[in-house]
């Protein structure tokens, strides 16, 4: 029951926020503010009192359209936990962004970034697959509203590709899920969307690898996934500071979810079969994004293709498809949802500040804002892997798990480590060293700035030196999910 | 003989009925309101009438059971918006608007005619009165050029098609001596005497007859222009009423003739079906006119419609009957935004006009957001279920194929619809001095509109109880 409330509070927030923002827009980001720290609470109340009863910490199943056996039934383990926690974190600090770039339609945009929460939470807790798609569905339309109405000059363009991009590849997991349904179906003569009566599902070969393929292909267009990867880059070089960071920080851990949730408890061998395809894909995409990020002016566009070099790496640990290499992934979607959305963050503010998103036209800002970019700074080092930050944990993991079966795929992958080096150095030579060309006298840090940006420090620190909570609830997740690791 | 036959057929007299009061209504004094008001009383009280009256076979030629009930019940529904959207229309435009109440209900009771007819004498009759009513519904407004336009060429092309019709009728009966439904499934399924030469063409002919009816490709070149030039609410009939009694009655041919058993009539469906997916989504990409892109999507989802048709069983039955009630919602709906934003001289129907509506109306831009998304197919809308239970239905009979075309062709599809979207959505600009703005509020037609969208969202989170009621209507009819 408590994990509807999570979402009918960020919904009914939603609504609330909307419906007052006309009279005071203030109130309405109060609201939201408020809507998502009452979920934080929940949450973590949940996970003080539960998290040692069982696999899972709460639990709520209705029947809900009983004609073809779909059930209401949210579910939370361990993992769902870690990453609701990161989501709501990652929300409160979009609000927080938006408190001065999003002035038009203030109500309209607190509204959808409360249901993209909710559609996230959704996704994280359902175990009804077609409750799973419904919700993974509901993400979409709140962000395609939140690129295409306060984004840059090209929104619209880069609103569509989003969603056509996702739509597809949406309706092809759709495919499988009723594939695996009939399936289902005919083995047992019981209609349902169930996970756990869903699981070890007899599938020829074929089949199996035909109905893992359509749910790999919405988990790799979201992750995203090289060659699926094109929206990301022109999404986040129009959207606002906010929406980037879910689009970049948030998305990506929905499709890292589902592929330990589903595609290995679900289709142990034909996942198995395809994991050195996956693999390739996931070092060329940790190359080629680190590669792109060299060349890029423009500093969303350089941030965009970083974070798909580092959910390659997220990729690359799950299906490696060992104990090290999926605790590293899971900690690299955490520790990558922070570090990449306080770098959006950080462009964000410079944007705010010099008027522009091309690195070319910032340069020597060390002189004028010296905390603004000592924090830059620091999350470019903690995005290149500095140890001592939560990135660092999880690349490493990833690449020890990767390294004692793949070596080779952990020699390459650790090259995008090193071009991790270049992209963010270059980034932090080009827009805060050099000379101030321009002369410009820009104000710091304000003091709510200088907040979220200190939480996000000290978090991905905490995560750096101390990442044993996240690893100690997620092995009580993982005990529970079949075939994640040999 | 009043209960025998009577009671059964209340639903349709009630409809006949009520449009022989408007006319002697308006013989003894003219007014619209008046008019409006009796319409609106018959439609109701046929569509309260759906819920009491005993299920019969009338003769040989109509069937009143649970599925032409539901039929009737919804096409009665969808005729009282379209008659409410109609009174905000008509009351700011030239000439007199009762007699237009007159064919509405003589074309609705058409419709009605089609989806309780299980034989050919009847399918020709209703046809024919929902065409003869719709023909002038298209041109009614006389003084204008493309309403004429439109209804000159509907009458042409509706005729001809009629005669295809009637052919095929025509050679079917020539082979099997009957023009009953279930009778030619037992003629089929014994298989004795049959000519394929004669039955199969015939056959062919007549689904040409339909199809054209349903805007399928490749009849479907009338369409964009009739829905252009037709008057808005109008174009919500051909849309809605025309092509969902049309569909009920394909329903109802396609399972008690067991058409299935033909295997060469399924390869006609499956080529029909991906032509109109293919052909309506990808013509509405280049188009500009709001009403032209509806046009080519409506036809696009008869094809969807007709996959599930394919399928056949209970599941395919199902769906079809899901996705009309859908597609009536969502259709119903988008034409509401229309007509409510039409300036009196001309419709709303260039994308222009809609470009920043949120800045300006912010309700009535989600409305149609929450209409258009649903053509799309995207969760909490009634739309993404009826998608959803044709994929199943699909899925179910392994049409692997066909869903994959479904998939590729809407994916296609939604590049148009969020075009619309987008510009619903556009920060004001130049534009925004050139846009019609309408100081006039249409109460009625706004509340027909927050209505359907209510309905779109309530049956795209709980469909159960609508689920549950087409169960019955189809049991019925397999």
């Amino acid at each position: 029951m408590i994990l509807l409330w999570l979402i009918v509070v960020l919904i009914g927030g939603g609504i609330l926020a909307w419906v007052v923002a006309r009279a005071a827009p203030l109130l309405s980001r109060w609201i939201s503010v408020v809507a998502i720290l009452l979920d934080l609470a929940l949450t973590l109340y949940l996970a003080v009192r539960n998290l040692n009863t069982g696999p899972w910490l709460a639990q709520t199943d209705w029947d809900w359209i009983p004609q073809f056996g779909i059930h209401f039934h949210l579910a939370m383990d361990g993992l769902s936990l870690l990453l609701v926690i990161l989501t709501l974190f990652i929300g409160l600090l979009a609000v927080f962004v938006s408190w001065r770039e999003i002035t038009a339609a203030v109500g309209f945009y607190h509204f959808n970034i409360l249901c993209i929460l909710a559609g996230i939470l959704g996704v994280f807790f359902s175990l009804d697959l077609f409750l799973f798609y419904f919700s993974w569905e509901l993400m979409l339309v709140p962000m395609y509203f939140l690129i295409l109405m306060w984004g840059r000059e090209h929104r619209a363009r880069a609103a569509i590709k989003f969603f056509l991009f996702t739509q597809i590849s949406g309706l092809l997991m759709l495919i499988a899920i009723l594939a695996l349904y009939i399936a289902h179906y005919r083995v047992t003569g019981i209609y349902t969307f169930e996970y756990a009566e869903l699981l070890g599902t007899p599938l020829s070969p074929l089949a199996s690898m035909c109905i893992m393929l359509g749910f790999f292909a919405a988990f790799a267009v979201k992750l995203p996934v090289f060659p699926f990867h094109t929206w990301l880059p022109d999404a986040c070089a129009e959207a606002s500071t906010g929406t980037n960071m879910i689009l970049a920080g948030l998305l990506a851990t929905t499709a890292g979810y589902g592929m330990i949730r589903f595609l290995f408890p679900l289709f142990p061998d034909a996942t198995r079969t395809f994991a050195p395809i996956a693999m390739i894909l996931a070092v060329i995409g940790i190359l080629y994004g680190a590669f792109l990020a060299l060349s890029q002016t423009n500093l969303m566009r350089l941030l965009a293709y970083a974070s798909i070099s580092h959910l390659g790496f997220v990729l690359l640990g799950i299906f490696a498809s060992n104990a090290l290499s999926v605790q590293g992934a899971v900690m690299t979607m955490i520790a990558h949802g922070i570090s990449t959305g306080a770098l959006f963050l950080v462009a964000g503010l410079l944007e705010a500040r010099t008027g522009s998103r091309e690195l070319n036209s910032m340069s020597g800002l060390w002189d004028t804002v010296p905390r603004l970019s000592g924090a830059g700074l620091f999350f470019a080092l903690a995005s290149l892997g500095l140890p001592g930050m939560g990135d660092f944990i999880g690349e490493f993991l990833v690449l020890l798990g990767t390294f004692r079966g793949h070596l080779i795929f952990a020699v390459i992958a650790a090259c995008g480590v090193l071009a991790a080096t270049f992209y963010a150095l270059r980034f932090v030579q080009r827009a805060f060293h050099g000379s101030n060309v321009r002369q410009l006298h820009l104000p710091d840090l304000a003091m709510r700035e200088g907040f979220v940006l200190g939480i996000m420090i000290v978090a991905l620190l905490w995560l750096g030196f101390y990442p044993q909570p996240v690893f100690h609830t997620f092995a009580h997740a993982a005990n529970h999910l079949p075939a994640l690791w040999r | 003989m009043i209960s025998g036959y009577i009671i059964p057929s209340l639903p349709l007299l009630l409809v006949a009925g009520t449009s022989v009061v408007v006319m002697l209504a308006v013989a003894v004094r003219r007014s619209h309101s008046v008019a409006f008001g009796i319409t609106l009383v018959g439609l109701a009280a046929s569509f309260c009438a759906t819920f009491f009256v005993p299920v019969r076979q009338l003769g040989i030629l109509l069937t009143i059971d649970r599925y032409s009930l539901f039929f009737i019940g919804l096409i009665a529904a969808a005729a009282m918006a379209v008659a409410v959207l109609a009174h905000g229309y008509f009351a700011e435009r030239e000439g007199n608007k009762e007699e237009f109440y007159i064919l509405l209900l003589v074309a609705t009771l058409g419709a009605m005619v089609l989806a309780c007819s299980s034989h050919f004498v009847s399918l020709f009759l209703g046809l024919e009165v929902l065409s003869i009513g719709l023909y002038s519904l298209i041109g009614y407004l006389r003084e204008r050029a493309l309403p004429v336009e439109a209804g000159i060429k509907y009458l042409v092309l509706a005729a001809s098609s009629s005669a295809f019709l009637l052919f095929g009728i025509a050679l079917v009966y020539a082979d099997l001596g009957t023009m009953n439904f279930s009778r030619i499934a037992q003629m089929a399924t014994t298989g004795a005497n049959l000519h394929y030469a004669l039955l199969l063409p015939g056959v062919v002919l007549i689904l040409t007859g339909i199809g054209f009816k349903l805007a399928l490709a490749p009849f479907h070149m009338w369409t964009p222009d009739i829905y252009q030039g037709a008057p808005a609410p109008v174009t919500a009939f051909v849309a809605t009423i025309s092509k969902g009694g049309m569909f009920a009655l394909l329903l109802r041919y396609f399972s008690q003739s067991r058409l299935d058993l033909f295997s060469p009539v399924l390869v006609v469906f499956s080529i029909i079906a991906i032509a109109s997916m293919f052909a309506g989504n990808l013509l509405a990409l280049f188009e500009n006119n709001v009403k032209r892109i509806l046009a080519y999507s409506s036809i696009a989802h008869m094809g969807y419609v007709l996959v599930a048709l394919e399928v056949g069983g209970q599941a395919g039955a199902g769906a079809v009957i899901f996705y009309l009630v859908a597609y009536f919602i969502m259709t119903l709906g988008a034409f509401a935004v229309v007509t409510v934003l039409s300036p009196r001289e001309r419709d709303a129907d260039l994308i222009d006009d809609y470009r920043g509506l949120f800045w300006r109306r912010p309700w009535l831009a989600l409305g149609f957001t929450a209409m258009l998304l649903s053509l799309a197919g995207i969760p909490l809308t009634v739309g993404f279920f009826g998608k959803f239970y044709i994929i199943a239905a699909g899925a179910a009979s392994g049409a692997w194929a066909l869903l994959l075309i479904l998939v590729i062709t809407s994916t296609i599809g939604l590049f148009y619809y969020l075009r619309v979207v987008v510009a619903l959505f556009q920060k004001q600009t130049a534009t925004e001095a050139t846009a019609p703005t309408r100081p006039r509020t249409a109460p009625a037609a706004t509340l027909i509109l927050v209505l359907l969208t209510l309905v779109l969202v309530w049956l795209g989170v709980f469909p159960s109880p609508l689920l549950r009621i087409i169960q019955t209507a189809i049991h019925t009819l397999l």
